[in-house]
């Protein structure tokens, strides 16, 4: 892993993918071409059965044999990482669900839609978790600390000066229909069976 | 200004933040873009304004964007400015925007250094932490450079969250910066011992990642690995180490032995609790271990039994990663895995791709002559079943691997594997039209026996062109075409109805494919032409001849119409020939002979490398120019060039007559005889002069005509048919021949026996491919020089990472420094001595003065960092004359010294060594073998060893070898040996040195006391090897530990110092020195580069120095100087060290 990207698609599927542009001397990847990994990564990904195993290996396309794409399906949620060799396959899984967890914590049982509507905090926690395509954080605890400690600045800063901005937000969202709060991604311990506790 | 504050959050409460753009986005499904470019064009209103948040909102809504795909480096420079708010909400919206959009090519982002630095000193740690954050994403060679040293300044920040971050993005430097490894680096290793677990990780991670590119460079640090793993209770380290492991052990087979049994009991213990996990993680290493050593077959049982648990698990994850590690001891044990065949076919019906795909990598390992046709077979229904290209490309590519690997080594029939390629083609999209052309090529080209059965094969491809073009031209199928055109044009002596075939070439479709094959198809019809004139010609049917020539004449202005330059160039060419020899042949004039003259002779394959190999002949010089190059004028540029190219290709095409003709006729007949004798030898001689030698030890090797009566010919293209059909045959022969004979055996496949019954005593059970088709060997040139160098990919970014970090730091090897953040009231890193910095008079030492207090400040609690470093040299007689001195600096400390003094160091130092070697008891040497030189450094770690590094040099003629380095220990110091060994061992060196060439190793010593200078004597013994044998020797020589090389130079204040003078519990001594005669400045310039002092303040001719040895002595000096003398004053807490010392000191500066 060395570098990443946030995605939602605005579809039913969402894929939040994490792709690698890798340490190659072509690492300026245009836009264009980042649509289409994701495009086709969507692809591969959400045709996949429920009870086949989780690693896929790509290709050309997300920089030859030794990457792979290692991904978890929360309802209708995609989390895709793409690694190289020397990530550990099993290792990866964990963090996508201590990924997921930080995000559940973060949010106050997250929905998909605080995901779509709240991408920067999203990275914000990512950043805390990976930086640079190498995993800086496994422990959740650390990781939750951190981003407290950073919301708890930001709120300092913002201060008098931010409260009308935050309570104007706080009207738009409460005539809104569209954010179901019952739009859980799902019992996030069960989806992937059979997987010991990674510590 | 609070009103107008309030204002512009009013006036902010009405812009769209993210969350709006987002619904707006979603609101708008219909007309997305259009939406989005309307609030593109708000946000570059809202850029505009001085408020800084409302820019910060801009920017947080393009990396929205941004994800969506949309191009938002229009904003670079207003997102440099958001970076540079002050306030860290504002600034973590740059940053990531940054991290999302920036890279290396983006312009602006060298506007960014001096942000970033003042962001990764900034006191609130999440400043620091997200410009970190942002950095590893975007760094750029340029930014890696000027931002290295300060980056590794806060690898040792006081808050553990900085410094794995730190630690973390130094790779990324690495990366960009490659000579920011050596510096660094022993600071991270420091950072593998970190208290933070979180820190340790990242440290593990980097060096995990730079020892996968590179893991020769890091075997130095194994017991500290090894360590760790017993240690660690975070497996994500733990997996890393493993990883780690896995790596180091091929290099080291000593590290495998020692790790097995850990691993093993790890194995057995994580059956016990079903943690698969962890019986991955240990098997992974496990199968690495064993590449190391071929002979644990034990270990390695044990790993393919778990590996079979694994795979045989209902979970598909552990079925795959089982898989995965099998594929890795096939690498070493093929025979081990091959024994679960069965269980790697029945993954091949896995209903989940990913696992079907690992286990078609094994099967490449896993196929023999027996199996090779079952599982290919196999494979091809794969092929038909299989759904998506990628899987399917993935077992086109897999059945072409497993069938030519080793040159073809299983392959006992090629008609079946002509037929396979055949079939292959009909594969709709895929994009391996080229790897089916190249193999069609090769085979044809290769095996002789084969062509006319692969001639009949390629006109019926050629005639049913249109299928395979309509098809896929798209996706590159076509390309069979080119090898099908090649080979009926080639072997065009083998085909049967070249009339049709030429006709098929000769379509009006031909000119919808691409350029390159209707070149390959003009060219090849003429052969075609050319071999049917002249069977028309022998069969003295004029009319026809005179016919075919008119078609041509007819069809070909359609190639010469032809877009492509290739093909209008050949076809022209053609037509013209064609036309001629149409004119020759109204005249009745016999032409065939002349038109096939054009294409006699053979092609013979040539190894991809062959070119490469040539050897330079003697006295050619490639580089010297030929004709003298051109005045400077530009438009006859690239005259020269052509000259030069040409003149160079001349040389290797004639590179070949050159050699003596009785020299190449004794290796021509060397040759024969070997192959003669080697009925494996699958190379014949098709070089036209070696054709008619009617040698039989060449010739034997009957050339099978194929009887083609045999249905493999089938015509038609529904190939599953045909593949039936050849199936059906196969067995149906099998039937027969076991008829025939009992004893026959399976694998004796379809088509063969034929050959059998004709040629061969139907009592061989295994048949070498040899008897009965001939694989022509890819040519090399003779005395080919053997490298491997050309495997290497010279664009492997991680290459520029392979550096020998065990090195010392050399004076060129310091990280850049910014000058003006100097900081005049930094404390030493000793807290209980005040120190200010005093004014020095040469800036150049004032600049590494403020670099290591920059260094020390991050180190106030690694206070007992300890450098010794001396540097001394000693030799054998025999090699005195050929003194090199290798210095070293390990520890950035030991950088102040400047390279102008090195130099002077150079010949000063060495007298007072020659007056060391005079006293060493000089053994007599038969051979003037090897040459020694050392340097003496303090270990990091600990206050009571150092670190010996020597330089062995063999200067001999002879091979040296199983050098052993033993030292007598004294009671003060000893050398540190593997546990174990008694004192009278000595320690391996863990090369072998063959003449000429130098090598380094290192050794460890430990200490008691510092206050006096050591002496130790040693022994090297080793084996010389030469041509008469070998003897074994010994070298005698001694170590010189100096007073001095117990000192590290640190930098003082002078307010420090006068308080250390003051303190009074320094004793004092003093000496002078007559006859000096250099310059003040010069002498204290000696002073600080042989004894490892720092200047603390100067007035006129005097001067105070500071030092401080490893175990924490205070060394204090005042120098002054006088007419022609010099006067030492010196004050420490211990009065031997001090009086040794100034020996020391007094005898450098005598010899000034």
């Amino acid at each position: 892993m060395t570098s990443y990207y946030l995605h939602f698609s605005v579809e039913e599927q969402h894929d939040h993918e994490e792709s690698p542009l890798s340490g190659q001397p072509d690492q300026v990847k245009s836009e264009d071409t980042q649509q289409q990994i994701i495009r086709e990564t969507f692809h591969l990904v959400s045709k996949r059965d429920e009870n086949v195993c989780n690693f896929l290996e790509g290709g050309l396309l997300i920089g030859g044999s030794d990457n792979k794409l290692i991904y978890r399906h929360y309802a209708t949620l995609y989390f895709v990482f793409c690694v190289d060799s020397s990530e550990s396959e099993l290792g990866i899984l964990d963090l996508i669900q201590v990924f997921v967890e930080t995000l559940d914590k973060c949010f106050e049982n997250v929905c998909e839609l605080d995901l779509i509507f709240h991408v920067d905090k999203v990275h914000n926690i990512l950043a805390e978790m990976v930086m640079g395509g190498m995993v800086l954080e496994t422990n959740m605890n650390e990781i939750v600390t951190q981003i407290d400690a950073q919301n708890k600045l930001e709120k300092s800063e913002a201060g008098l000066a931010g409260a009308p901005a935050r309570a104007v937000s706080a009207v738009k969202n409460m005539n809104l229909p569209e954010i179901p709060r019952n739009i859980n991604i799902g019992d996030i311990s069960i989806k992937v069976p059979n997987l010991p506790t990674f510590k | 200004m609070a009103l107008k504050m309030v204002k512009g959050s009013i006036d902010r409460m009405f812009d769209k933040n993210l969350q709006d753009l987002v619904r707006g986005i979603r609101n708008h499904k219909e007309d997305e873009a259009k939406y989005i470019s309307q609030c593109i064009d708000e946000i570059k209103q809202e850029l505009k304004q001085d408020n800084i948040a409302v820019k910060a909102n801009a920017v947080c809504k393009l990396t929205y964007l941004q994800m969506l795909g949309y191009d938002i480096s229009w904003a670079a420079f207003n997102i440099i400015e958001v970076m540079s708010a002050s306030k860290f909400t504002f600034k973590r919206i740059g940053y990531l925007a940054a991290s999302q959009c920036f890279h290396e090519g983006t312009d602006v982002i060298m506007l960014t250094t001096n942000q970033i630095r003042k962001d990764l000193s900034s006191p609130n740690q999440y400043d620091t932490g997200v410009a970190l954050t942002g950095l590893s994403c975007f760094v750029t060679p340029d930014l890696a450079r000027d931002l290295a040293n300060d980056i590794m300044t806060l690898m040792s920040h006081t808050k553990p969250y900085i410094r794995k971050k730190a630690v973390l993005i130094m790779y990324k430097v690495f990366l960009k910066y490659p000579e920011s490894l050596r510096p660094a680096f022993p600071r991270l290793k420091e950072k593998l011992e970190d208290p933070d677990p979180g820190v340790q990780s990242a440290a593990v991670n980097v060096i995990c990642e730079l020892a996968r590119r590179n893991p020769k460079n890091y075997l130095s640090l194994a017991p500290l690995f090894f360590k760790l793993m017993t240690s660690s209770t975070n497996n994500w380290v733990l997996i890393k180490i493993i990883k780690l492991f896995g790596a180091l052990t091929p290099l080291e087979p000593r590290l495998g032995k020692k790790l097995i049994e850990p691993l093993t009991n790890l194995i057995h213990s994580h059956s016990q609790h079903r943690d698969l996990t962890g019986i991955c993680a240990s098997v992974s290493v496990l199968i690495s271990l064993s590449s190391g050593m071929p002979n644990h077959s034990a270990s390695i049982q044990l790993c393919v039994q778990k590996l079979r648990i694994l795979i045989e698990d209902s979970d598909q994850n552990l079925k795959y990663l089982g898989l995965l590690a099998m594929s890795k001891i096939l690498k070493t044990h093929p025979k081990s895995v091959q024994s679960h065949k069965d269980l790697i076919l029945q993954c091949l019906d896995d209903k989940d791709e990913s696992i079907r795909l690992r286990a078609l990598d094994l099967l490449y390992g896993m196929v023999s002559k027996k199996n090779l046709m079952e599982i290919v077979k196999k494979l091809m229904i794969h092929v038909d079943k299989a759904e998506g290209t990628t899987y399917r490309d993935e077992l086109l590519t897999k059945i072409i691997d497993i069938c030519s690997q080793s040159n073809y080594q299983y392959i006992t029939n090629f008609e079946w594997y002509i037929s396979i390629l055949v079939e292959l083609t009909r594969l709709e999209g895929t994009r391996h039209g080229h790897l089916i052309a190249a193999q069609m090529l090769d085979v044809a080209i290769r095996v002789k026996a084969i062509r006319r059965f692969a001639v009949s094969q390629m006109a019926m491809l050629l005639d049913n062109a249109h299928l395979i073009a309509s098809n896929a031209q798209r996706n590159g199928i076509c390309e069979v075409l080119y090898a099908a055109a090649w080979i009926c044009g080639e072997f065009s002596e083998h085909l049967e109805e070249a009339n049709q075939t030429l006709e098929a070439m000769l379509r009006p479709k031909v000119t919808t494919l691409p350029g390159h094959i209707q070149a390959v198809y003009v060219q090849n019809m003429v052969k075609l032409y050319a071999s049917i004139l002249q069977q028309k010609e022998q069969a003295g049917e004029k009319e026809a001849a005179q016919e075919i020539t008119q078609l041509m004449i007819e069809r070909l202005p359609q190639f010469v119409q032809s877009a492509d330059l290739e093909v209008q160039e050949r076809a022209s060419c053609i037509l013209q020939l064609i036309k001629y020899i149409q004119k020759l042949q109204i005249k009745e004039v016999p032409v065939a002979e002349e038109v096939i003259a054009l294409f006699a002779g053979e092609l013979n394959p040539v190894a991809p490398k062959a070119q490469k190999k040539v050897p330079v002949p003697e006295g050619l010089d490639l580089d010297a120019w030929i004709n003298e190059p051109p005045s400077d004028s530009e438009s006859e540029d690239e005259k020269p060039k052509t000259i030069f190219h040409e003149e160079e290709q001349r040389h290797s095409r004639h590179r070949q007559p050159e050699i003596d003709e009785e020299e190449l006729a004794r290796r021509r007949e060397a040759r024969k005889q070997e192959q003669a004798n080697n009925p494996f030898y699958i190379k014949s001689s098709p070089s036209p002069q070696k054709r008619y030698q009617d040698t039989p030890g060449v010739e034997h090797i009957p050339v099978v005509q194929i009887d083609l009566s045999v249905p493999l010919k089938v015509p038609g293209m529904p190939m599953s048919d045909q593949y039936v059909k050849l199936e059906e045959e196969r067995r149906h022969k099998q039937k027969l021949e076991k008829d025939k004979k009992k004893k026959k055996q399976k694998k004796e496949k379809r088509g063969k026996h034929h050959r059998h019954n004709s040629l061969h005593t139907e009592s061989e059970e295994d048949i070498a491919p040899a008897h009965h088709v001939d694989i022509i060997t890819e040519e090399m040139p003779e005395n080919a020089l053997p490298s491997d160098e050309d495997d290497k990919d010279p664009n492997d970014p991680y290459k520029a990472l392979d550096i020998d970090l065990d090195k010392p730091l050399a004076d060129s090897e310091k990280l850049p420094v910014q000058r003006h953040r100097n900081v005049e009231t930094l404390k030493s890193p000793d807290s209980e001595v005040p120190l200010v910095e005093k004014k020095s008079k040469k800036p150049k030492k004032k600049e590494k003065k403020h670099k290591d207090k920059e260094r020390d400040k991050g180190k106030k609690k690694e206070k007992e960092k300890k450098v010794v470093e001396e540097e001394e040299e000693e030799k054998k007689k025999s090699s005195k004359h050929k003194k090199k001195k290798h210095k070293k600096e390990k520890e950035e400390k030991s950088k102040d010294k400047k390279k102008s003094k090195k130099k002077s160091h150079h010949s000063e130092e060495e007298p007072p060594e020659s007056v060391q070697n005079g006293t060493l008891e000089d053994e007599p040497l038969p051979v003037s073998s090897c040459a020694q030189t050392y340097d003496i450094q303090g270990n990091l770690q600990n206050d009571s060893q150092v670190t010996v590094s020597v330089i062995f040099e063999n200067k001999s003629t002879s091979f040296l070898k199983s050098m052993e380095l033993n030292v007598l220990d004294s009671l003060n110091t000893k050398m540190l040996r593997p546990e174990g060994s008694s004192v009278h061992d000595g320690i391996p060196v863990p090369f072998q040195l063959p003449p000429g060439i130098s090598n380094e190793a290192q050794f460890v010593f430990t200490l008691q006391s510092i206050v006096m200078a050591q002496k130790l004597k040693g022994t090297l013994s080793f084996i010389v090897k030469n041509d008469e044998g070998s003897t074994h020797e010994k070298l005698d020589f001694k170590l010189h530990f100096s007073c001095a090389s117990y000192l590290i130079t640190t930098p003082c204040y002078s307010d420090a110092f006068a308080k250390l003078l003051e303190s009074g519990d320094l004793h004092m001594s003093s000496i002078k020195v007559d006859g000096i005669s250099i310059s003040f400045q010069h002498l204290l310039a000696k002073i600080c580069f042989h004894h490892h002092f720092s200047v603390v303040e100067r007035v006129d001719s005097c001067a105070s120095m500071y030092s401080r040895s490893i175990q924490g002595h205070h060394v204090c000096l005042l120098v002054k100087k006088g007419e022609n003398s010099v006067s030492i004053d010196g004050k420490c807490n211990d009065s031997t060290l001090l009086s040794n010392l100034l020996d020391e000191m007094k005898e450098t500066l005598s010899k000034c």
